[in-house]
């Protein structure tokens, strides 16, 4: 009875992005913010408090995406002085870079020094991963699972996520890391053959988010194992995640 | 206002009502009439929980009355060395499992004759501070021909962590136990240690990401309430699309999930492309595919513009009639009926012994929708009728997804009718105070099921106590059943056909 699945494939088309590097930015993405060289002390005072993740620190102005839940509350308080742009290229190995200060207005990208030479050498080609959920909201979770998925299709590059961290080139991080997930979080790690590499996925996993300073999170791995990776996002979308893992291996 | 009787009842929702109005039981009353009312059908509790006054604990236990479209407020006072170990409501209505653990695991309040008082999520703050994830007292059953399958805390696909073991005879599951905690990030004491109404806003987003617009409205109707806001007709009915979209967006990548454990690709690969044309029209209309920042307490950062709604009716038609031939498909698909029809069957009655919600219920015949029994806004007057499915297989979860997409796309569309003739929009608002020494409830209806969100308030207003419940807490025991005397190779099947929350659950 294929006859029947004729129709249904006819109207299903062609649905991945042609080219996931040059992807339109989608319409009214909260991504990358820029902070007017305008904004006073006296107003970064107020967003200081107002925001619900600490993530905006003063002089400079500052706003810490390793933190930011990209609410934008703090663009609704100041409309003029603060803008989220729809670039949706946030991924770094640098936590320096995710820091984005009052009258800056550049791409955030990786520091090709502190890219492993060895990730250039053996991924380039195909990345294995396997994904580790450790208080992670289920929304990355998603998100990571979409990047695979019929529209945005990592496949074609050879990246994809396994079931076994033993035919994993390397672990996707999701949670602020419940302290309950902490031990297994470490025995997926350790299970995983050398080379391999850490990308932590979402600014919860990135700094702990919203659960910070919680009694329930344990942070000693991100702050024992240094991440190939960070990648922004309240979740991170997936043109976020795909750009940055191609971008930490290397391709054009 | 409630006379003599021994309760507190209310008929809205959400509501806030004085602590001096719930009368306080001693505990032999308060079994006996929590008891009686479990016994009939259409009562169900939405949620039990405590609060510290003064020294001791003032336990709060609200029932739903399904169909007088009420609540009841029942409540008692319990002090460690002083008062005698309560005795467990659980024995006679395994629906009270959860909560009495709960209490069990938080406060310390030792319940006798409560068949499973075990940990329930292992939080930072637990009683027993000596208890620990890897000492879990799992269930076993002796026997030379009987073995166990543990599975977990990571799983196989990119999913949340939690473990599961199975006593199996051959291939055959005999019993299925499932240990959570491992995603909990101490949620509730961060609802009230972070102070701030945005703060909380943002953070009930975060209970469940896949239930964002869910769950944040549940918490802006309970902080409106505890702060006496009335909000307009407009931001009702676009917080009611809102939580359209999301069910519509999680059923239909469900069914994409179905179709990819039955192997069959064509629906597994269609459906996710629908789900995500219904996801980037939400992330069209709020920046986010997950809707969150949509729902903010008194009104939204992003009004429905007339053009955006015609975008995201025309779209909708799109998904409407592309899900109606997909699905027409799958549903007479003898390879995919196969799999779906009689596997993983929770009876009526084990459904409603449970206190299963949501979608859990009604694909066992059991009509429990908050959208029909405890209305809010503008549906008040406009009472949705539930989809009941009596099968309880597979097949009737998948079923009611379809139908429930059907349905969700028809009432935006009535929505958006509506929408054109209401008044005006209001920004949201995070500083104002909250009543002193109130109770609040709020209830929404989330993809899975019923969500309530409930706080107490002190004397000068501050929460004292701020308990969620996500739908996943009554549900995870109809998963357990459904495994019963099935293939242990039919769990992912059945695990997909629930789609429970695993950080929902473990707060």
């Amino acid at each position: 009875m294929i006859l029947r699945e004729i129709p249904i494939l006819l109207r299903h088309g062609r649905q991945s992005i042609p080219d996931l590097r040059k992807a339109a930015p989608p319409v009214h993405f909260r991504g990358r913010p820029m902070i007017s060289g305008e904004i006073t002390p006296e107003e970064t005072d107020r967003l200081v408090r107002l925001c619900p993740v600490s993530a905006i620190a003063a002089d400079p102005c500052s706003i810490d995406l390793g933190k930011c839940v990209f609410c934008r509350e703090c663009e609704f308080t100041f409309p003029g002085k603060i803008r989220f742009t729809n670039d949706y290229r946030l991924a770094t190995n640098d936590p320096q870079r995710l820091i984005v200060r009052s009258g800056q207005d550049g791409p955030i990208r990786l520091d090709p020094e502190r890219i492993r030479e060895v990730i250039l050498r053996t991924f380039r080609h195909a990345l294995k991963l396997r994904q580790v959920s450790a208080g992670g909201d289920n929304a990355a979770e998603m998100e990571l699972n979409a990047a695979g998925n019929v529209n945005f299709d990592m496949g074609r590059f050879g990246i994809e996520f396994v079931a076994s961290p033993r035919h994993a080139d390397g672990i996707v991080i999701t949670g602020p890391i419940s302290a309950n997930m902490a031990a297994a979080l470490k025995i997926c790690y350790d299970a995983v053959p050398e080379p391999k590499v850490v990308i932590l996925a979402g600014s919860d996993a990135i700094s702990g988010g919203l659960f910070q300073n919680g009694r329930a999170i344990d942070r000693w791995f991100p702050s024992h194992i240094k991440p190939d990776l960070l990648v922004p996002g309240n979740p991170p979308h997936p043109l976020t995640f795909i750009n940055g893992v191609l971008d930490m291996t290397g391709h054009p | 206002m409630n006379g003599n009787n021994p309760y507190a009842e209310v008929k809205s929702n959400p509501f806030a009502i004085s602590l001096a109005e719930v009368p306080i039981l001693d505990y032999p009353l308060f079994f006996r009439l929590v008891d009686a009312f479990m016994a009939e059908k259409g009562n169900h509790c939405l949620s039990y929980f405590a609060y510290p006054f003064h020294d001791r604990l003032r336990m709060v236990c609200c029932i739903g009355l399904d169909r007088s479209h009420a609540i009841r407020i029942f409540s008692y006072e319990w002090k460690a060395g002083m008062d005698r170990p309560p005795d467990a409501l659980t024995a006679r209505h395994p629906a009270f499992h959860g909560f009495e653990r709960e209490l069990y695991e938080n406060h310390g309040v030792p319940f006798t004759g409560h068949p499973w008082l075990k940990p329930v999520r292992y939080p930072a703050d637990r009683h027993h501070q000596h208890e620990m994830m890897g000492g879990y007292p799992f269930y076993t059953i002796e026997g030379e021909e009987l073995h166990e399958v543990g599975v977990g805390p990571i799983h196989a696909g990119v999913i949340e962590p939690g473990y599961f073991r199975f006593i199996c005879h051959g291939e055959t599951v005999f019993h299925l136990e499932i240990q959570l905690g491992y995603q909990h990030r101490g949620v509730e004491n961060a609802l009230i240690e972070q102070p701030g109404i945005l703060k909380r806003s943002v953070l009930a987003e975060s209970i469940a990401g896949d239930t964002a617009v869910g769950h944040s409205l549940a918490n802006a109707l309970l902080t409106e309430a505890l702060g006496s806001k009335v909000i307009g007709e407009k931001l009702s009915i676009e917080r009611e699309i809102a939580l359209e979209m999301e069910r519509i967006a999680v059923h239909i990548g469900d069914m994409a999930a179905l179709c990819n454990d039955v192997a069959y690709q064509l629906g597994q690969v269609v459906n996710e492309a629908l789900r995500t044309l219904v996801i980037n029209t939400t992330q069209r209309w709020c920046g986010n595919r997950f809707g969150k920042g949509l729902i903010r307490p008194c009104g939204t950062r992003y009004p429905l513009t007339p053009a955006m709604k015609n975008d995201l009716l025309q779209n909708l038609e799109e998904v409407e009639s592309r899900f109606h031939q997909i699905t027409d498909r799958i549903f007479s698909m003898p390879s995919v009926l196969g799999r779906f029809e009689a596997i993983g069957k929770v009876t009526e009655q084990q459904a409603l012994s449970i206190g299963a919600v949501g979608m859990a219920a009604r694909s066992s015949g059991l009509a429990r929708d908050t959208r029909w029994s405890h209305p809010t806004g503008s549906r008040i007057n406009n009472r949705y009728e539930p989809v009941v499915i009596p099968s309880g297989d597979v097949w009737a979860r998948a079923r009611l997804r379809k139908l429930e997409v059907e349905n969700s796309i028809m009432m935006i569309r009535e929505l958006a009718r509506k929408w054109e003739e209401a008044g005006s929009m209001n920004e949201p608002c995070y500083t104002f105070p909250f009543q002193p020494e109130t109770l609040a409830v709020s209830l929404t209806e989330g993809w899975r099921g019923e969500i309530c969100h409930a706080a107490v308030t002190g004397k000068q207003g501050e929460l004292l106590r701020y308990k969620v419940k996500d739908p996943s807490f009554h549900n995870w025991t109809a998963l357990a059943l459904a495994v019963r005397n099935q293939e242990i190779s039919d769990f992912p099947l059945c695990n997909k056909s629930y789609n429970l929350s695993y950080c929902g659950h473990d707060l």
